[in-house]
């Protein structure tokens, strides 16, 4: 909003000021201290300060095959799962935003139920199902538990979208004799291109970390959330573990970013995310 | 050709509806109310003591088993905490979510949203895992307490029955932190969102009637902000009670609603059990996301 002109924005008090400024170090310093400690050549424990620097890990976590085999099963997986819930989620915001009908309202319920529910439910209820059904644990078993939480993300995104752009433009484009086709081509997917693209990125990052519906789903699989799981509980390579944590917050850390950015551009100052 | 098909799905809107319609329906009921489905039949089936399998037939011997004292403890200090790490992020939140919404330039606000959404979408594991790193007896947390000489009363802290433990990484304190901070974006966003919608001009007319800044904090502020509270909480309370990676993490032999359903369905091979113990958490929530939606808390996500 250009018309709320700094002016006549009210100053913050200092107590505000200084205790937002703690919650927002309070969100990301936690996650520098990985970085630093990717560097201590203490092998056995936490030590702070550390009692030395070396960057031998990365190398020595790059030799291992067991993270190579589950950064490329999870980065499949999210890739798979992305896909999916890009032509399940924009059908959907689609037919919510062009129609009423009855119903509608469940539907945003029921794609939100997945992210709003305890990952645990989720993740039980597919084990039974899967149980019941005698499937075997497979690549897709862990796909399509992915698909049903990462739909509600495109879902939002583009029907976010859709809901800003005008619908005289869509009419316009068929008064001027395109037909339902083109206008899609021409009209309606270069608008909702970057919601696509926003949307798509949170799907991944969100499948590329999940862990909690994976541990049920996934069998003796190991993704390379399941990898580092298994880290937390039972420490064993504490220096590689360092390295992998910071590898994830590395690839999850653009797609997240541009996703963002994207929506913080198009919604200007609307605070929109989820 | 192509004009020819698009007029006639022009002309027939209610056939486009279903086309767009049909496949996310059919796999958000199939896969997932199927799947919910199921785990509400499994949770009325039970095991057979003596070999273990799975009998599938009507019994309510399950659902008798989650009211065993044992369980119930697991109920009780999992909503607790629940309810704490909602209450504590919700006040944690406030002060950030207020400053974006109502003070930042909007250049700032829109790194500020970034900065909020980053720890938000990214991996919750690694998240968790820097914790174990901080709180961890040799580790960072541990040598500012040192110090500042404060030693003596982390020690102290350690030692109460209930909520402490060998070291802030496997107690219940460190465990709220963990929790406290994990969550705690999901918290603002909403409480932000909601503030948003708050007109200037609503503040305005509250200071040119007569009242001190902090009235119209209390009185118009802080009820409008009220529908983003409850957004939040959905998620603090809905992702504590189902979390069993933190209370397998940091937590001790004393269960959490996530670990029991882990380790019934795992290690104890008992999935009626385990689905028993869910049903819990999901009449919780679904009760919960009921209000809520009364509430408008819908709006504010």
């Amino acid at each position: 909003m250009p018309s709320s002109s700094s002016s006549t924005r009210p100053r913050a008090t200092w107590g505000l000021t200084l205790a937002a400024l703690g919650t927002l170090l309070f969100l990301h310093v936690p996650m520098w201290i990985i970085f630093l400690y990717t560097l201590t050549p203490d092998e056995t424990t936490y030590t702070f300060p550390l009692p030395g620097f070396t960057t031998k890990w990365f190398g020595v976590a790059l030799q291992r095959a067991d993270l190579w085999r589950a950064l490329t099963l999870s980065f499949q997986v999210a890739s798979i799962a992305t896909v999916a819930a890009l032509i399940l989620g924009t059908l959907a915001a689609a037919a919510v935003y062009r129609s009423n009908f009855f119903g509608r309202e469940s539907i945003s319920f029921l794609l939100v139920l997945p992210i709003a529910l305890p990952g645990i439910v989720t993740g039980i209820a597919l084990r039974t199902a899967i149980g019941g059904l005698d499937i075997p644990f497979s690549f897709w078993t862990i796909v399509i538990g992915h698909a049903t939480f990462c739909v509600v993300v495109v879902y939002n995104n583009v029907l976010a979208r859709f809901r800003r752009t005008s619908a005289t433009m869509i009419e316009a484009s068929m008064d001027l004799g395109a037909n339902s086709f083109q206008t899609f081509r021409y009209v309606v997917l270069p608008n909702i291109a970057t919601a696509l693209l926003a949307g798509g990125m949170l799907a991944f990052a969100l499948s590329f970390d999940e862990v909690i519906v994976t541990t049920f789903t996934a069998g003796q699989q190991t993704t390379l959330p399941i990898w580092i799981f298994s880290q937390l509980s039972r420490p064993r390579d504490r220096p590689v573990t360092n390295v992998v944590a910071t590898i994830v917050i590395l690839i999850t850390f653009l797609p997240i970013f541009f996703a963002q950015k994207i929506s913080a551009d198009a919604s200007d100052t609307e605070g929109e995310t989820k | 050709m192509l004009n020819r098909i698009s007029t006639y799905f022009y002309q027939r809107p209610k056939l486009v509806l279903a086309i767009f319609l049909t496949p996310p329906l059919l796999y958000m009921v199939v896969v997932y109310l199927g799947s919910l489905f199921s785990l509400l039949i499994n949770s009325f089936f039970a095991i057979d003591d003596f070999t273990g399998m799975v009998i599938r037939e009507f019994t309510l011997k399950t659902y008798l088993q989650i009211f065993t004292p044992a369980n119930r403890e697991i109920f009780m200090r999992t909503a607790t905490m629940a309810f704490l790490v909602t209450i504590v992020d919700a006040l944690i939140a406030f002060p950030l979510a207020y400053y974006i919404a109502k003070f930042a330039s909007p250049k700032l606000k829109t790194w500020l949203l970034i900065a909020v959404t980053i720890p938000l979408w990214s991996s919750y594991l690694v998240r968790v895992y820097a914790w174990k790193l901080i709180l961890a007896k040799e580790g960072i947390l541990s040598w500012f307490i040192n110090l500042f000489h404060l030693t003596g009363a982390l020690d102290w802290l350690l030692s109460l029955p209930g909520i402490g433990g060998s070291s802030l990484s496997l107690s219940p304190i460190g465990m709220f932190i963990v929790f406290v901070y994990i969550w705690l974006p999901y918290m603002i966003i909403p409480i932000q969102t909601a503030l948003e919608r708050v007109p200037g001009s609503l503040l305005e007319a509250s200071s040119d009637l007569g009242a001190k800044p902090s009235q119209t904090f209390r009185t118009v502020i802080l009820p409008l902000a009220f529908p983003g509270v409850v957004a939040g909480s959905i998620f603090t309370f809905s992702l504590t009670l189902g979390d069993f990676i933190v209370p397998l993490t940091l937590g001790n032999s004393k269960f959490f609603i996530g670990q029991a359903v882990y380790s019934y369905q795992g290690t104890g091979g008992n999935i009626p059990l385990a689905a028993a113990m869910t049903m819990g958490p999901v009449v919780i929530m679904v009760v919960y996301l009921l209000i809520a939606r009364r509430l408008g808390a819908f709006d504010a996500l």
